[in-house]
This record gives C-alpha cells, structure tokens and sequence, in this order.
C-alpha cells in the first residue's frame, strides 16, 4: 500500500522527459480514441504508478463509462503534466486510505446517482461500513484495516457476479485472507490468524469452491460483508439457523441451550466449531479423539450414559443399511433385479439423516422414532436382498443339475462310442 | 415288427429315401493328428441354431421401438427363466463368432480351401461377414448406452468410405442421426434379412461339403495318394457323429454355466442427448479394426487416415474372399506366402484385439 | 402239484436276469438325454407362459388412481429407479415432479399447510411448478406430464420437442 507522498528533487524534469519519450511511443496507439492523457502515461509505467489499459477495460466502472479524473480529478485532455495533474485542475493524486470509503460513497451511497446505473444496487454500504471493525477502527486512526479498493480491489474492479472478482462468493474467502491469515500483519491485534486455514478443512468450504455451490456461506455470509463484526458469542446460533432450521429449532427446545446461554457458550460453535466446521459424524457422539459430549459431561453420569444410548442407535441403524446394501449389491452383480429394494434404501437413509439432525433436541425418545423408521426399511430391504441371493442360488443348483446331466450324456456317449469302436 | 421300423418303412415308401441313406453311411472324416480342427464348424452350426432357438423365443416378449430398453428388463426379471434366454443369446452369439473365427483360420491353416473347394470357402467368409453384421445389428437391440454409441461409432466409420460411404450411412442408420429409425431397421435385418441370406449361403455351405467330403491337409493328401494304404478314415454315422455330439453338449454346459453365473447386464437406458461416456469401445471382435484406426495418422500423405483405414479393411476383406484364387492347385505346390500372410492375419487380429482391449 | 418247467422261472431265464451289461451303456446314455431334455424344455416351457404383469413400466408410469388423493395433498411414487411426486392441488388439478431435491438428494414432499413442496433436510422450498423459490436448492424439480386416462394416473416425462 505504498503511497507517494513525498516527491523527490528533480522529479518534474524527470516526469517531463519521461512523459515526452512514453508520449512518442504510444502516440500510434491511442490514434482513435477519446482523450484520456492519463492512460498514455500511466499504461506503461511501471507499478505501482502503472494500470495497464488491457487491465483497465475489465474494470466495471470504466465499462460504464468513468474515467480516472471521475475518481482522481484532473484534466485528461493535455498531455502536459503540469496541466493534467494540476491541483487548480482537482487533480487528487493517489487516494489516502482514510478517504477512500468517502470517496466511493460519494457516489454510491447516493440513490438518485446508483438509479442511473444500477436502480437495484444497494446504497448502504458506507453506513454499514461505519458499524463494522474495519470502519470503526479506520475511524479511530488505524490504517491497516480494510478500504473499499482492499477487498473490491480497484482499476479492475468487477461486478461481485464475475467469477474472477475479488468479492465473488468463490474467492471472498481469499480475499479478507489476505489480510487475516497474515500473522505478521495481524500483529497487534488480539484475534487469531488461523480461520481461513481452518475455513478450508471445512464443508463450507468444499462445497462452495469445490462443488460450486453458492449457497454455501464463505467469510461474509456469516459476518457480513460492508458491515463486517462477529455476531457475538450469544447471537451465533441464529447466523446457522438461516439455513440449518431444523437442527436449530430443536437445539431452541433443548436442554442445551440454557446450559450454554448460562456458561456463556457460543450455540453450535462449542460441538461444530465456527471456522472450521467438519462434516459432522457419529464419532461425535463417541469417546475418541472427535467426541464432543465429553468434553463438558462426567463419564459414567446420566448424560454420558444417554449418549452412549443415541451413539448405539444411529450406529444400529447405519449397520443395518450397510448391511443391505451390501446383500443388494452382491445380488445385482449376480445379475438379479432388486431396483425397488435399492430405491428403498435411499429412504432408509434419509431416515438416518434426519435421526441425525434429531440429535440436536438431545432427546432420546424422538431419535429413536427416526431411527425405528428407518431400521424397518432397511430391513425390508435386507429381506428383498436375501430373496434374490435365494432366487440367485436356486439358479445355481439348477445349473449343477444340468450340468451333472450333461455330464451323464457326455459319460454316456464317450462310453457307447468305446463300445462299439471295440 | 416294431412299430419304429413300420414309421421307417411307411416313409420310404413315399420318399424313398434309400440312396440319401446309402450316401450318409457312406460318409466319413480323415483321421490324423489335426482331426480335432474337424469340429469346429459343426459347433459353429450349433450356436447358430441356439441363436436361431432363443432368438424366436426372445422375439414372443421383445418389443423394437420406444419400450426396448424396458422389454429387455422385462424378460430379465418378470418372464421366467427369462433370464436364462437372454443370457444365452447373448454368450453363444459371442462364442459364435469366436468359433467361427476359429473355423476359419482352421480353414485356412489346413488348407482346406483350395481346389475343389474355393466356393465353399467363398460362401463361409461371406457367411463370416454375415455374423458380424449379426453381432452389429443384434447389440443395439437393447438399446442401452454402451450399444448406442458403439452403432453410432461404427456406422461413423462407415460414413468414411469415399463415394458410397456416406448413403451407405444413411441406409444403415435410417437417417442422419442413429435413432429409433436406426433401432428398427437393425431390428428387421437382425431377425429377417441377415438370417434368410444366411440359411440360404449356409444351406450352400453345407451342400458343398457334403458333396466334396472333407478336406486333407496337402502333405497328407500327397502321402495318402502315393500310398491309398495309409488312410485312415472314420465313418461319419455314427462315429464322428456322436463326438460331434460330445462337443455340442459340452458347448451347452459351457452356455449354461456362463448365463448362470455371469448373467448379461442390462446396462443405462440409452440417451441420446447425453456426451458418449469416455473410451468408448466396439465389442471384442471389432477391436482389432477399431485398434488399427486409433493407431492410423489423422493424415497419411494426403489421404484421411480414418478412410484409408476403411479402405485397407475393405480390400484385405475383399482379398480374403478370393484367397483360393491365388493358390496353387496342386497339393505339392502351396504358396508359401499365403501361409505367410495366414499367420501374420492370426497374429495380427489376436494382438490388435488384446491391444485394443487393454488400451484406455 | 405240476412239475413241468415251464411255468417256473429258474435260473437263465431272461425275465430274472439284471440289465446286461452290454446294455447299462445305452441305460446310462438314454437317462442322460432324457435328464438334460427335461433340464432344457422346463425352463422354455415356463419362458412361454406369459407372466402376470404385463407392465413394462417404461417412461409412463402409474402413479395413482382417481380418487386415491384429496385435493391439497401429496404422495410419493416411484419413476423408475427414482421417487417422484404425485400433488392433487387444492382445485383439484394433478401435477407430478421429481421428488430428489436439487441440493442434496433428500426426497421432497408436499406441505399442504404451506400449498408448497418442501424439503426437510436443510428447508429448501419449491412452488408447484417445481421452481426452487427459497432455500438452498440450486435447480428447480424435474417437472413430469401428468395424463389422467380412466381411473388411473399416468406421469411420463416431458418430452422436448
């Protein structure tokens, strides 16, 4: 974030000369266009002075028609520096940090102007902006936290709809890394730099940009984006219950959400963690390295004792349709038709997919409903399995009988051909 | 008298039938060391009237057109023992064309195609030819995925021979595209045309051996002649009836224990509008050509590679045909060169289909 | 008391003797060709009997019957080798979809409070259309035709053209 503030002695002869050499290079390629004396120069110096007129085409604001002097002020017509970058001209120079929120919202936070461009693009960014860390702490004096050109990046800033935007659901979790998985920059600050690391194991995470699922939430999703703060220790079960309702209806009716209102607990966070957050499984429910319950509860107590009860009937219910499965598969490679059974078997397993969210009530009595409906399709289906493994086998014997009859045949031609050859 | 010899006496009486039977006892087969050869092309016959058997009795519940798919499950898994058929058609129609490749290269080692038995050989490979095109039309009747794109494929390479190549597409195909046209068409040359042309060239066939007797290697044929002592001979009826009939029940417990145990799939309904899964393959006896277009150039000279591989194929095919016309007529003469090219068309086809299958 | 042999069998006599031995080769051969006959023409005489179901199932399936759903109501049936939704709407039109949800395969079902379908794992909500209007699923359901022929409910799937 280097800025030029202090210009050397010498420089406006050195800035003349340049400008006459760059202007006789690239007199030819600007031949056609608008005036716009600033790209002659400033696309080919090098960085951090240079935007590229190759980069400067992706950007969406001058795809819809700004130029560097709507942002930088200045006079585009004269190649003349003294004139282009005059300050009796508004010439700006390079942004300062603390003004670049007030400099986008100048405009975007004005309806009347965003209508003429986008009438459904929002215009509470700034406002939000001021509520989150970063504006408040840019308000406070500090000048590492994020701007707007930070995460929107700038001179090639695209529509958040652009995959290769800087702010497009795919890469935001790249972007706020840039900053908050830099443990040297984040020195002084007295939050971890681990998250994105951690976002990255998650399922979140391998659902978003790995099966391209947008709906999947990344960084912003949960702390907001233009408004970015943590929800709060207390107030993060309602951020998960936006999509994961059921979990979160029963968790509100469970015995678990007082206890950990009580202990000051974050909601889901204290079982599945915040960042990052595995595919949950029933080791879970265990006593190994993955087991949550015990890391409160006392071995041997009520709860520890109800646990192994709901562990032992998810588990019960997951043998039973591995079981069928594999029965049906054995019997469709032998060739024998059990499409219904394995239709069936899905609705087994959604069974098990919902005792497994029914957990999160803590209540044995309803786990155990979601779990006998799915042990008796499962069973059923494990029946199916096993008739057609009968059906299978009643083809096998039917094959030795006609084999041992051909053997008979082929005993008795040999034989008769011995006889009379003899 | 018994009442079998009263059926005998009462059928001779209208047909008599006398020197029909006098010429079948009169029939007899070489015996020397290569004799087994010998039942090749009767156990070729027999898979062709199993195909023949279970074909009819797959016809009763088949239905070409929209529901094919749905009919093949059907006799998979409602009709009883519908399974079995199935199964059986479909093994015996791949060991058919094995032994009928095998049939022939036994021909062709033997030498049993030169004179006077050049149009014997001419009436197998057509019928050859013939059973592949059995096995072409008969895998799309499923219609499934793999069948689909493997007619689409095949009728592809078709379209490559210059001049008539893309109308013969068209013909085979019935229309641009392989569709429900291309599914009745193969339907009605699979059941009808191919089996008709073959029953008759077959019926040729076999009229000619009949005529001819069976054929004796060359050396052995120079020996025997130089000393008519040394033949050794067996009696058609019963003897080499009976192991004929030994090796066709062994054929059968071979059918029977490959559809038992490893059942035909059914496969993915077919779609027309999804991509053709990757590395897509003919079956195993169209890989050694299929093979050899993978390896051709794109471009040889200036020749499309894909035609002169069709091209090739179809004059080596031609010369196939009229293989006898280049040999010798006299025993003590063979070209070498055939036996040549004999054991190199062997080791050719045997390699490229292994290839073939290995390759991704 | 008649002495004369000819009435008592004794030793030598053809009907006493077992099956000679020169003959047991045409016993065995015979029983053989008849076992393996019987072996072979059982199953083709059961292939010939036609089965019970005629169905084949194909792309038109049965879904219901007349009468067998109130108006607002749903019921799952199978297409195929997947489940498909049958909804009776409260004016009393029929509409059929696939039942898989587009988010992550659980299967669908129709809420008659909500006069919408729902989806129970993660709360994915799709109009009668089958157009995914809240929650994660990405895609809308598979819509199918749904064609009432007599007492039966026939779904097939929507050919395009």
């Amino acid at each position: 974030m280097a800025i030029l503030r202090n210009k050397p002695r010498g420089f406006n002869t050195l800035r003349s000369l340049a400008t006459l050499v760059f202007l006789l290079a690239t007199a030819s390629l600007s031949h056609g266009q608008t005036p716009n004396s600033c790209l002659d120069c400033h696309s080919v110096l090098p960085d951090p002075l240079g935007v590229s007129q190759e980069k400067f085409s992706q950007d969406i604001h001058a795809q819809k028609g700004l130029t560097c002097v709507s942002c930088h002020g200045g006079d585009p017509s004269s190649d003349d520096p003294d004139k282009s970058m005059s300050r009796k001209a508004g010439w700006k120079g390079a942004i300062d940090r603390k003004q670049i929120p007030q400099l986008c919202g100048s405009c975007h936070s004005d309806p009347a102007y965003m209508r003429q461009f986008n009438p459904s693009l929002r215009t509470d960014q700034l406002d939000q902006y001021h509520t989150s860390v970063h504006g408040r702490r840019l308000a406070s004096g500090d000048p590492k936290v994020a701007v707007c050109t930070d995460c929107h990046s700038v001179h090639d800033l695209r529509a958040p709809s652009d995959p290769r935007s800087t702010v497009n659901p795919v890469n935001v979790a790249n972007t706020c890394a840039r900053c908050h998985a830099d443990a040297n920059y984040m020195k002084g600050y007295a939050i971890p730099t681990d998250q994105f690391a951690r976002y990255n194991t998650s399922v979140h995470h391998e659902a978003l940009a790995v099966r391209g699922d947008l709906s999947a939430p990344t960084c912003t999703t949960c702390h907001g984006n233009h408004g970015a703060a943590p929800p709060g220790v207390d107030k993060v079960q309602n951020v998960c219950s936006t999509c994961h309702v059921f979990q979160a209806q029963m968790y509100e009716k469970s015995s678990h959400l007082q206890a950990f209102q009580a202990a000051s607990l974050p909601g889901c966070v204290v079982c599945h963690s915040n960042h990052g957050i595995r595919h949950p499984t029933d080791a879970m429910l265990g006593t190994g390295s993955e087991a949550v319950c015990m890391q409160c509860h006392t071995p041997g107590d009520a709860c520890d004792q109800a646990r192994a009860g709901l562990l032992g009937d998810l588990g019960q219910l997951d043998q039973a349709i591995k079981k069928a499965d594999q029965v049906l598969a054995v019997a469709e490679s032998s060739g024998m038709e059990v499409s219904e059974a394995l239709l069936a078997q899905s609705q087994a397993r959604d069974s098990l997919t919902k005792a497994r969210v029914t957990i999160h009530s803590f209540r044995k009595d309803l786990v155990d409903q979601d779990v006998q409906a799915g042990l008796n399709i499962a069973t059923k289906n494990l029946q199916s399995g096993q008739k057609a493994m009968a059906e299978r086998n009643y083809r096998r014997v039917g094959l030795a009988i006609s084999l041992i009859a051909i053997a008979i045949v082929l005993a008795g031609l040999r034989l008769y051909i011995n006889k009379i050859e003899s | 008298m018994s009442p079998f010899r009263r059926v005998l006496n009462w059928l001779d009486e209208r047909l008599e039938y006398d020197d029909l039977v006098a010429l079948a006892r009169k029939k007899t087969v070489p015996l020397h060391r290569l004799s087994y050869w010998y039942f090749l092309g009767g156990i070729t016959l027999f898979l062709f009237v199993i195909q023949v058997l279970t074909g009819i009795l797959l016809l009763l519940y088949y239905r070409p057109g929209a529901e094919a798919f749905e009919s093949v499950q059907y006799i998979m898994t409602q009709v009883q023992f519908g399974w079995l058929i199935r199964s059986i058609h479909s093994w015996s129609a791949n060991l058919m064309i094995f032994t009928a490749f095998a049939h022939m290269f036994s021909v062709l080692f033997l030498k049993a195609y030169r004179k006077p038995r050049e149009l014997t050989w001419v009436s197998g490979v057509v019928l050859l030819f013939l059973v592949m095109g059995f096995g072409f039309s008969g895998y799309l009747l499923p219609w499934n995925t793999l069948a689909f794109f493997a007619t689409k494929v095949g009728t592809e390479i078709t379209g490559q021979v210059p001049v008539i190549g893309k109308p013969m597409m068209i013909f085979l195909r019935g229309g641009e595209e392989v569709t429900g046209a291309t599914l009745t068409r193969f339907f009605g040359f699979h059941v009808a045309v191919l089996p008709g042309v073959a029953t008759v060239l077959l019926s040729i066939h076999l009229l000619l051996v009949q005529r001819q007797g069976i054929s004796v290697p060359p050396k052995l044929e120079m020996e025997w002649r130089a000393n008519p002592a040394e033949k050794r001979e067996m009696k058609f009826f019963p003897n080499f009836a009976l192991r004929e009939l030994m090796a066709w029940y062994t054929a059968l417990g071979v059918l029977g224990a490959l559809a038992a145990i490893f059942p035909w799939n059914l496969g993915v309904k077919a779609d027309p509008f999804v991509p053709a899964p990757a590395g897509i393959k003919p079956e195993w006896y169209f890989l050694f050509m299929f093979q050899t277009l993978k390896l051709i150039p794109s471009k040889v000279w200036f020749i499309d590679g894909e035609v002169l591989g069709v091209l090739a194929f179809g004059l080596v095919g031609l010369l196939w045909l009229l293989l006898p016309f280049f040999e010798s007529d006299e025993p003590a003469h063979m070209k070498q060169w055939i036996t040549g090219f004999a054991v190199f068309a062997l080791v050719y086809v045997t390699g490229m289909s292994v290839y073939g299958h290995l390759a991704k | 008391m008649p002495t004369n042999s000819q009435d008592v069998a004794h030793a030598g006599d053809p009907l006493l003797q077992p099956i000679p031995r020169r003959r047991l080769v045409e016993v065995l051969l015979g029983c053989g060709f008849v076992a393996t006959a019987v072996a072979f023409v059982y199953p083709v005489v059961r292939y010939l009997v036609p089965p019970k179901t005629a169905d084949l199932g194909g792309d038109s399936v049965v879904a219901g019957r007349v009468g067998e759903l109130k108006p607002n109501s749903g019921k799952i049936f199978r297409f195929g080798s997947r489940p498909g939704l049958l909804i009776r709407t409260a004016s009393g039109n029929y509409r059929a979809m696939s039942a898989t949800c587009t988010h992550l395969s659980c299967t669908v079902q129709y809420r008659e409070d909500l006069r919408e379908v729902w989806c129970a794992c993660h709360n994915g909500v799709y109009n009668l259309d089958g157009r995914n209007i809240s929650g994660p699923p990405p895609r809308p359901l598979e819509a199918f035709d749904v064609q009432v022929r007599g007492e039966e409910i026939f779904v097939r799937r929507r050919r395009e053209a």
